[in-house]
């Protein structure tokens, strides 16, 4: 047999060494992926270990040269009051506004399973929180909640609505401007979370919904024990999404209070900016923005391992 | 001139041995049908010489030249896949082209031998339409004709006939076969369908985990099985294989007819048959029961042709009776095939 | 009797589905629709508190838009917005369509792993990574430079792509690709002329939403942009046109309104395969 092999005429090797590599998947695949692998190095896993460095370093702006400072930002960061405020605010937009955001979304999902006249003209308008620039939809409710002018007191003072004197001035008083942005934000988020859990409600084969009308469910326990759990996993996909979006968001924070009045919807984003590029304090800023790591490492811990339970079922 | 051969050929996937030695060798001009249950490896074999999958080991050639490391164009093969595999986005016309360009044809030789092809299986008329614009019939000869347009030296073909309905199976198979004999490639045909087997193949490779069981005519595989799987998963009903005496004896089931069927000198095995059960095909009748002596208590079945007369119900007791010629021996630990001469055994 | 009663519960039902569809679009659509009406009111209707919001109290004008055109960079704006966005859409595609085939096709057990890896670069956000890329940009000498944003984008453009073509290509049967290396292409011309063709609304879904990322993007673009001159549109309109404390309302307005509408319109079409990038993994 061995013999036999040896004395086997060769192949033709006349083929180019372009033509061998373009056949060859292990190759191909490699110099296919090389690109945006590089991409992402560069410009996130690169500028990532950069913000990690300047948080331990006393970069400024005009700075060429910096020095280790260890944990002094973060030690800085934490002693800072408005820090903390912003820390604390980060927290209450992304909790108040998500459960608001899964409450109304599994709402409208629910209400767009049904068929109805104008559904892709109703479709659209829902979307146009996401689908439009959010820094130009903000200034649509700059406009809409202005101190003077806002169509909202104006109309709820015509109606009686508001007590005599009283003139709300949404963006300028603290409870006020914090609900406010709130609301903005699951304005945003809320077409998102709606089409994601739409998607989920759709996935559910009809067969599902018939065995449990057979099997004598009531609305009830139809809605809790057979579509709620079944979209569940894509609901969290959705919440987590959302999360992220929310939690590292600073532009409706920029367009609508500049993180104002007294700091009181100042968050970690907008801080980092007004610290590390208006301030010209890198250092500090990076510090304060990796303060959102810790989170998003969690979600996407969270991400990784629903994807992966999903795959094995 | 092409032949195909493997030697001891190999592909494992982890710890899963897909194909696990096997050395085989078409002859020229041969219709080879690759036949076995689904997970038996033959798809991976075929998939390997085709150049779609790299062997663990081993080495395919192909006339006479060793193409292991060589790309699939490379190969000068042709295939026809279970889901035909048409380019979806592309005309009839160019789906056939399709293989022609890629080596480089001169644009005038193109249109020529594409309504050549065409012309071959009946599609000219069908040239300008888009795939998911053609029945299941007309895809399957799109297939073909994508396939033989460039003169390969080999076809494979990969369940080609699985995804048409049963009536539409019949007569592509017989085009099919006549289209083969007519153009004489070698070629390997892929198949769970062992009535498609046996109607097409000059030769059947029977597979079973990874492994060639047997390697024969038609008439071979079904008569003189190598072992009892290629009994027991050849025909339908498959063999009856009953228990003997440290040995396991193989007759078919159209050879157990009631006695008076048969010649007194013919070398009978009479026996007695326990009706329990029959069923009623059409043409056939199948018999289920339990025999006697010299098979005490031993379940089998009886295939009857409708034109046989006589009355059988369950639960009666007929004298049945088998030619020793028609029996078969297996070893009961490793399942193969004992040769023998019957007649000299029998007590 | 039980007919009726049902008759009724359908009803109430649908009612109350009205109702609720009803309250979610005024709220979502509400600031478009303010939008609208005030980019043509006069600037003295909306500047008089006393005035009736709702109404016109002067005849409806041209004149805020007159003034965004021809006395802002408004056009600037928008012609910039295009300009980052078709190149950045180039690179995206040049860069990550190859990718996504890779890694749907190529590259096997590892791709997964990269695949997921490219997948949670979704989650570092533009706010952990604009303060060390603004320097990136000035070493580069890019600042208050529209390069610096084509060169950035890509980085959350390629990896969305990237995930996305992924799930087209796998999408694709894997027998019409090798039927194409049977009939005598490469494995790479497989990609070029069977896999790329057959996935043409992929392609183009890129496109949109690279395009419509482009003109969404707004920390790198504050950050790294501060000559008016060069901003995009979603920077220009809030930062420059609030300036001071003059706010030209109904300029702004019709500013907000022509550069989101239209491309909310496209993006509409394209939201569930954009969903769908989003969950692969989730749903099935």
């Amino acid at each position: 047999m061995s013999v036999l092999e040896r004395e086997m005429p060769a192949p033709p090797r006349k083929k180019g060494r372009l033509a061998l590599y373009l056949d060859d998947d292990r190759r191909l695949g490699r110099t296919m992926l090389a690109p945006a692998v590089l991409y992402i190095v560069l410009l996130v896993g690169f500028p990532f270990l950069l913000a990690l460095y300047y948080s331990v370093s006393d970069v400024t702006v005009g700075a060429r040269e910096l020095s280790f400072v260890g944990l002094e930002n973060f030690r800085r960061a934490l002693r800072n009051p408005t820090f903390l405020t912003a820390l604390k605010n980060t927290f209450i937009f992304t909790i108040v506004s998500q459960i608001v955001v899964v409450v109304l979304a599994k709402a409208l999902a629910l209400a767009f399973m049904k068929e109805f006249r104008g559904k892709r003209l109703v479709r659209f308008l829902v979307l146009l929180p996401w689908v439009a620039p959010i820094s130009l939809g903000a200034i649509g409710w700059l406009w809409t909640l202005d101190s003077v002018y806002s169509v909202i007191n104006w109309t709820l003072r015509d109606l009686g609505l508001l007590a005599p004197g009283t003139w709300p001035i949404w963006l300028g008083q603290p409870t006020l401007a914090m609900a406010s942005v709130v609301t903005v934000h699951v304005w945003r988020l809320l077409p998102l979370a709606t089409v994601i859990i739409l998607a989920g409600l759709t996935s559910i084969p009809q067969d599902l919904h018939d065995a449990a009308e057979m099997d004598g469910a009531g609305a009830f326990r139809h809605l809790f024990q057979v579509t709620v759990p079944l979209v569940l996993p894509i609901m969290l996909v959705a919440v987590l999404f959302g999360l992220v979006f929310t939690f590292t968001d600073m532009i409706v924070i920029y367009v609508l209070t500049r993180g104002g009045p007294f700091d009181t919807t100042q968050v970690l984003a907008s801080y980092a900016y007004f610290t590390g590029i208006d301030g010209g304090d890198l250092a500090g800023g990076s510090a304060i923005a990796l303060f959102l790591f810790p989170v998003l490492a969690a979600a996407a811990i969270l991400i990784l391992r629903l994807a992966r339970r999903t795959e094995v079922t | 001139m092409a032949i195909v051969e493997t030697r001891d050929i190999r592909k494992h996937f982890g710890e899963v041995r897909a194909v696990d030695g096997v050395s085989i060798a078409t002859m020229d001009r041969e219709f080879l049908v690759l036949l076995g249950p689904s997970g038996c490896g033959k798809t991976t074999l075929l998939r390997m010489i085709a150049g779609l999958e790299r062997p663990t080991s081993g080495d395919i050639l192909i006339g006479d030249q060793v193409v292991t490391e060589l790309s699939p164009r490379e190969r000068k093969t042709a295939m026809v896949f279970q889901s035909y595999a048409l380019y979806p986005h592309m005309t009839v016309f160019n789906n056939i082209a399709f293989p022609l360009k890629a080596q480089g044809f001169p644009g005038g030789d193109i249109g020529r031998k594409v309504e050549w092809a065409a012309s071959m299986f009946g599609i000219e008329k069908l040239l300008d339409r888009k795939p998911r614009a053609l029945s299941g019939g007309e895809r399957q000869r799109v297939a073909l004709a994508r396939a033989m347009v460039r003169d390969p030296s080999v076809f494979l073909l990969d369940e080609p006939l699985s995804n048409l309905d049963a009536k539409l199976r019949n007569s592509a198979r017989e085009e099919l076969q006549q289209f083969q004999r007519q153009v004489g490639t070698t070629t390997i045909y892929v198949t769970h369908d062992q009535v498609e087997a046996m109607g097409l193949g000059d030769r059947i490779a029977v597979m079973e985990r990874g492994v060639v069981r047997q390697l024969g005519t038609p008439q071979e595989v079904y008569d003189d099985p190598a072992d009892t799987f290629v009994a027991g998963f050849l025909g339908s009903p498959p063999m009856n294989l009953v228990d003997r005496q440290g040995e396991i004896v193989g007759f078919r089931p159209e050879k157990l007819l009631p006695k008076t069927v048969f010649q007194a000198q013919e070398g009978l095995i009479p026996l007695r048959f326990h009706v329990t059960r029959v069923e009623n095909l059409g043409a056939d009748r199948l018999i289920y029961g339990t025999l006697g002596d010299p098979f005490p208590d031993a379940k089998a079945i009886a295939n009857l042709p409708y034109t046989l007369p006589g009355r059988i119900r369950p639960g009666e007791i007929h004298d049945f009776a088998l030619r020793e010629k028609d029996l078969r021996f297996f070893d009961r630990a490793t399942g193969l095939k004992i040769p023998r001469n019957p007649a000299v055994e029998r007590k | 009797m039980a007919r009726t009663s049902r008759k009724l519960r359908d009803a109430g039902l649908g009612a109350l589905n009205f109702g609720v569809i009803a309250a979610f679009v005024a709220f979502a659509a509400f600031p478009f629709y303010w939008m609208l009406i005030t980019m043509f009111k006069d600037t003295i209707d909306l500047l008089n508190p006393t005035n009736n919001p709702w109404i016109f109290n002067l005849p409806p004008t041209l004149e805020n838009l007159r003034l965004l055109f021809h006395e802002t960079l408004y056009v600037r704006w928008l012609w910039n917005t295009a300009f980052a966005g078709v190149l950045v859409v180039l690179i995206t595609l040049f860069v990550a369509v190859p990718a996504g085939y890779s890694l749907a096709r190529l590259t096997g057990r590892s791709g997964e792993h990269l695949g997921i890896g490219i997948f949670l670069t979704y989650l570092v956000p533009p706010t952990i990574l604009f303060i060390p890329l603004s320097r990136v940009v000035s070493t580069l000498g890019l600042q208050d430079s529209l390069w610096s944003l084509v060169l950035v984008y890509p980085s959350f453009t390629v990896p969305f792509s990237t995930w996305l073509m992924m799930g087209f290509f796998k999408a694709i049967p894997k027998d019409i690709e090798e039927a194409a290396r049977m009939d005598g292409v490469s494995r790479f011309g497989a990609f070029l002329k069977i896999a790329m063709p057959m996935s043409l609304a992929g392609i183009l879904t890129v496109v949109i939403f690279t395009f419509t990322l482009v003109m969404q993007e707004f920390v790198y673009a504050l950050t790294f942009i501060t000559d008016a001159r060069r901003f995009t549109v979603s920077v220009g309109v809030p930062t420059f046109l609030v300036r001071g404390d003059v706010y030209f309302w109904g300029s702004m307005m019709g500013a907000c309104f022509i550069a989101s509408v239209p491309i909310a319109l496209v993006y509409n079409f394209f939201v569930d395969r954009f969903v769908a990038g989003f969950t692969v993994g989730a749903i099935r």
